[in-house]
């Protein structure tokens, strides 16, 4: 009775530390990836953020009817020039697979336009850009930092607004746009 | 039959109570609250914030977790992809308490979590905007495990539900060699900055039923100095 006594604290024992260890505990999901390859440009991807239905927040001073209901965005002076938006960000199979933030902001020198892409299963991705569009109402910028999937990365993102021509009644009044091209970082040898 | 099946089965659990004591009382993965960037001789940047949810601008999860999204009409991250993850948006304070700026935190749970080592991670990243300095991005994982093992679990386990005490703790574990989040300068005086910062949580109370109730935390960032 003893020996199987012990051998049932063995077994369990067992058991459970192979269980903790073979089993994952999260197992985020993850979407294929919609990548092009294009010919010295690098690994292309499209991202976008409906209008107004993927947005979460407007950040941003006096708004008459805040976004999300109840945010009380801070009075103080320094938060004027500042617009901070939070969005769900969907790939091109228009799926959701992360969230993204945009920071418009105004400092002394220079106006910044940055965004930060989290897509859980695969990284994050910091692109900063010029606040000024081009002739084309595009904004281009660079990849700043990247992890997990997006570590080691070089590369540009492109922001554009495609407004919404379906003309149907539920339509979105359109989709903010981000083409990015990645490549790896070049290593000496 | 029976005769070696009560055996068995009380030596499971006996087996199982060992495995969990064990794990939980492991001296070796005691909370680790001393900063890496302490000793620091650089300028080291301090920024503050309200760890509970109920003080952020916003907090969004799947709408089905402990802490409820905040304002209640915010959009929840529902889809399976975002599902384990939550989003923050924060005013930063500075080390005087004086509004600094604005803060984004996207927390996602880390499959590369493991109970048997200690680990219950979270992959976070900061989108950190501070007016008239310049912009910042952290990429950082953090490690729940002391959090959890000393407020959690004993909030569980307290007959009232909640946790009450003093506890400091860094939960940044990396990716930098001496667990340390990893900082990018976007723009302004931190453009084209690469350094090292960390994530203290400083908590005093917590419910089962809301969470975190007061946490503060604070992200010290090290400020390199310029080359001559």
């Amino acid at each position: 009775m003893i020996k199987t006594f012990v051998l049932g604290i063995f077994l369990s024992i067992a058991v459970s530390v192979a269980a903790l260890y073979y089993v994952p505990l999260v197992n985020q999901v993850r979407e294929n990836s919609m990548i092009t390859v294009i010919p010295n440009v690098g690994n292309t991807e499209v991202f976008h953020a409906y209008v107004p239905t993927d947005r979460i927040m407007i950040g941003a001073p006096r708004q008459s009817s805040p976004l999300p209901a109840g945010l009380n965005w801070p009075d103080d002076e320094r938060f004027s020039g500042i617009r901070a938006e939070l969005f769900k960000i969907r790939n091109a199979n228009d799926s959701v697979i992360g969230v993204a933030s945009r920071i418009a902001g105004t400092n002394e020198n220079d106006d910044i336009v940055e965004w930060v892409l989290h897509i859980p299963a695969r990284g994050s991705v910091y692109m900063t850009m010029r606040a000024v569009a081009d002739d084309g109402g595009y904004r281009t910028g660079d990849l700043r930092a990247g992890t997990d999937e997006f570590s080691g990365l070089l590369g540009k993102v492109i922001e554009r607004w495609v407004a919404d021509v379906s003309g149907a009644e539920d339509a979105p009044e359109g989709r903010i746009e981000l083409i990015t091209a990645f490549v790896a970082a070049q290593e000496e040898l | 039959m029976i005769r070696y099946l009560l055996p068995l089965f009380a030596g499971m659990v006996v087996g199982l109570l060992l495995l969990f004591g064990f794990l939980y009382y492991n001296p070796m993965l005691a909370a680790n609250n001393l900063s890496p960037i302490a000793v620091t001789e650089n300028e080291v940047v301090r920024l503050n914030y309200s760890a509970v949810a109920q003080d952020a601008l916003i907090y969004t999860n799947d709408g089905e977790s402990q802490i409820a999204p905040n304002p209640a009409k915010v959009q929840q991250l529902w889809e399976a992809p975002v599902r384990l993850t939550t989003a923050m948006a924060t005013v930063l304070t500075d080390g005087r308490g004086q509004v600094a700026g604005i803060g984004v935190k996207f927390s996602s749970r880390s499959d590369k979590t493991s109970i048997l080592h200690g680990k219950v991670l979270v992959d976070s990243v900061w989108h950190i905007y501070l007016p008239g300095r310049g912009s910042l991005f952290i990429e950082q994982s953090e490690n729940y495990w002391s959090y959890i093992r000393d407020i959690v679990v004993p909030a569980r386990w307290s007959s009232g539900d909640n946790w009450r005490g003093s506890w400091l703790g860094n939960i940044t574990a990396g990716p930098g060699a001496l667990g340390t989040a990893a900082v990018t300068g976007g723009s302004g005086q931190f453009e084209y900055m690469i350094t090292e910062g960390v994530e203290l949580f400083s908590a005093k109370a917590y419910s089962v039923e809301q969470g975190p109730v007061a946490m503060t935390s604070e992200l010290a960032i090290e400020i390199p100095r310029l080359k001559d």
